[in-house]
């Protein structure tokens, strides 16, 4: 997401488009970065190279929520293990993989920044925090 | 030394989505004074006089940081608020943004009046998106009250959300992901005060050290000089989380002791040890407690996290490493390489697969990585390794078979 900007240089500023492109598919389809690379006169290689740095930028479909649960030390420290026992259970799915409806993508990532409320995990934009596994699947059902 | 509330002194006390609660309790009246009534040049001789230094870890003073970027040649000059907390056990400045975005911006507003700058970006990482909304909403109320209009040109701050990565928030990386590219750190020098983003003269500070400018405006820096150590001036915020029974955000005098913080505010336990600083933080044991926090000693940017006596020190530190390993942006080799190669040696000797010589090309590559490491995340990923090592070897001993 991108405040509106008044920066010429940023208007080619790839990581902004690639972006917006994101923000339209949910993730960056292969044909949008032969259209980028084109557009911004670039090799592909160098979209790529951007886009594959950063995890928010996936290249491949995502499911309509992604689910982030912590894994770092502060969040393993409070036993952050049933809560990802829980989400797989819910899901039905591994770390890294999409439900069968499409509904939830789940990651396991590194510190988000909750862990005064550990263990913490992230919905899209939303945190939640202090979590017990019988409070997962009321969670998820919130999504569904 | 008891809490203090300097850069959170106005948290809970004003709505973060009402510009008006913080002019009611003094706001911009520092930009005001400092716009009417000081030089450029004499507002960074304050800061300097303050002894300010950088709160996102490295420490290096912000005066000196402003004077070099200011006396830059050319007109176009930015200033970059660093909001790119990815430190682990680091929330801090989620605190401060949740509760107080407005002294952030007049922070920004008095650095851009001190160095020339006409252009600010806040770069918040991906995880605070939650935060987004209300820092737009801030900014432009400031704007709509004309509150950045006053210093003869006006400035306009722009936020960016970052795509995640820890390493972006490494000040020439985050700027390389500013400009658009992979958020791999550059070879310096050049610095950013003579060569930042886009090439120009930029101040890129961290969230905490721009909410003590306002301060410093209003009180002076002689004020801000009586709190805190020798090199240490002012308080520090820190963010505690761990085996604790009150996890959370705190602001103390520099100089206040681990003790103090861990255990009379935050009320730890059985103590084994504390890593202050985040993944790149030193360890301390309980014995050594007794350790100032501050730059002469131990500090980083905020994070500490508590471990009680129950726990496996090598699996903590296998972790940590594990942590690294991920976030290398891959650029160096000693890094990309290096933080791999211990996370499996530390992963075997978790496993009880371990051997004594291990620990010696452990000891090694440690060596090699911090000579060598192109920024401060390879060189010091091996910290908080060695320091385990020297503070808790016969862990190490129980886990290795021989």
């Amino acid at each position: 997401m991108t405040s509106g900007t008044s920066d010429a240089r940023m208007e080619k500023n790839l990581l902004v488009l690639l972006e917006r492109t994101r923000n339209v598919y949910g993730y960056i389809p292969d044909d949008a970065v032969m259209d980028l690379a084109d557009q911004l006169g670039i090799p592909v290689v160098e979209v790529y190279a951007a886009a594959t740095f950063y995890r928010a930028l996936p290249l491949k479909p995502m499911g309509k929520h992604t689910i982030k649960v912590c894994k770092s030390v502060p969040c393993y420290l409070k036993h952050n293990q049933p809560i990802i026992e829980a989400v797989e259970r819910e899901l039905g799915i591994a770390p890294g993989q999409t439900s069968h409806d499409g509904l939830f993508s789940l990651e396991l990532v590194n510190c988000i920044g909750a862990c005064d409320k550990a263990p913490a995990m992230m919905i899209d934009d939303d945190v939640f925090g202090n979590l017990t596994p019988e409070m997962v699947a009321e969670i998820l059902a919130g999504y569904r | 030394m008891p809490q203090k509330s300097l850069v959170l002194r106005n948290c809970g006390l004003i709505d973060p989505q009402d510009v008006d609660s913080y002019l009611a309790r003094g706001g911009f009246e520092a930009l005001r004074w400092v716009q009417s009534g000081m030089t450029p040049a004499q507002v960074i001789e304050e800061v300097k006089r303050s002894g300010l230094r950088g709160r996102g870890g490295g420490g290096f003073p912000t005066g000196l940081k402003w004077e070099e970027t200011a006396r830059s040649p050319g007109r176009t000059k930015y200033i970059i608020c660093n909001a790119s907390e990815g430190e682990v056990g680091a929330f801090k400045d989620r605190y401060i943004l949740e509760g107080d975005p407005f002294t952030l911006i007049e922070g920004i507003a008095i650095a851009a009046y001190a160095v020339g700058a006409t252009k600010a970006y806040i770069y918040l990482r991906s995880e605070y998106v939650h935060l987004a909304g209300l820092m737009a909403h801030a900014i432009a109320q400031v704007n709509r009250n004309g509150l950045l209009d006053g210093g003869g040109q006006a400035l306009e701050i722009e936020l960016r959300l970052g795509n995640g990565g820890y390493v972006c928030g490494e000040e020439t990386a985050l700027m390389e992901s500013l400009e658009g590219r992979r958020g791999e750190p550059r070879v310096r020098p050049p610095f950013p005060p003579s060569q930042g983003l886009l090439g120009f003269p930029t101040v890129i500070n961290n969230v905490e050290t721009l909410m003590n400018v306002p301060w410093i405006m209003a009180k002076g820096a002689d004020r801000f000089c009586e709190m805190g150590t020798p090199q240490s001036k002012g308080t520090k915020v820190f963010s505690i989380s761990g085996d604790v029974e009150r996890p959370g955000t705190y602001e103390l005098e520099m100089g206040s002791s681990l003790n103090e913080l861990a255990h009379e505010i935050a009320l730890a336990g059985d103590v084994k040890m504390v890593q202050v600083g985040g993944a790149l933080g030193r360890i301390v044991p309980a014995d050594r407690m007794e350790v100032p926090l501050s730059y002469e000693t131990v500090l980083g940017a905020g994070p500490v996290i508590v471990f009680d006596r129950g726990r496996d020190v090598v699996d903590i530190i296998y972790r940590t490493m594990q942590f690294f390993a991920e976030e290398s942006c891959g650029k160096c080799a000693p890094c990309r390489e290096g933080t791999q190669a211990m996370m499996e040696t530390l992963a075997r000797i978790v496993d009880g697969k371990g051997f004594r010589k291990d620990l010696k090309a452990l000891e090694q590559l440690s060596g090699a990585m911090m000579l060598t490491s192109s920024c401060g995340l390879g060189q010091a990923a091996p910290v908080p390794l060695m320091d385990s090592l020297r503070y808790f070897s016969e862990e190490y001993d129980t886990h290795i078979r021989e």
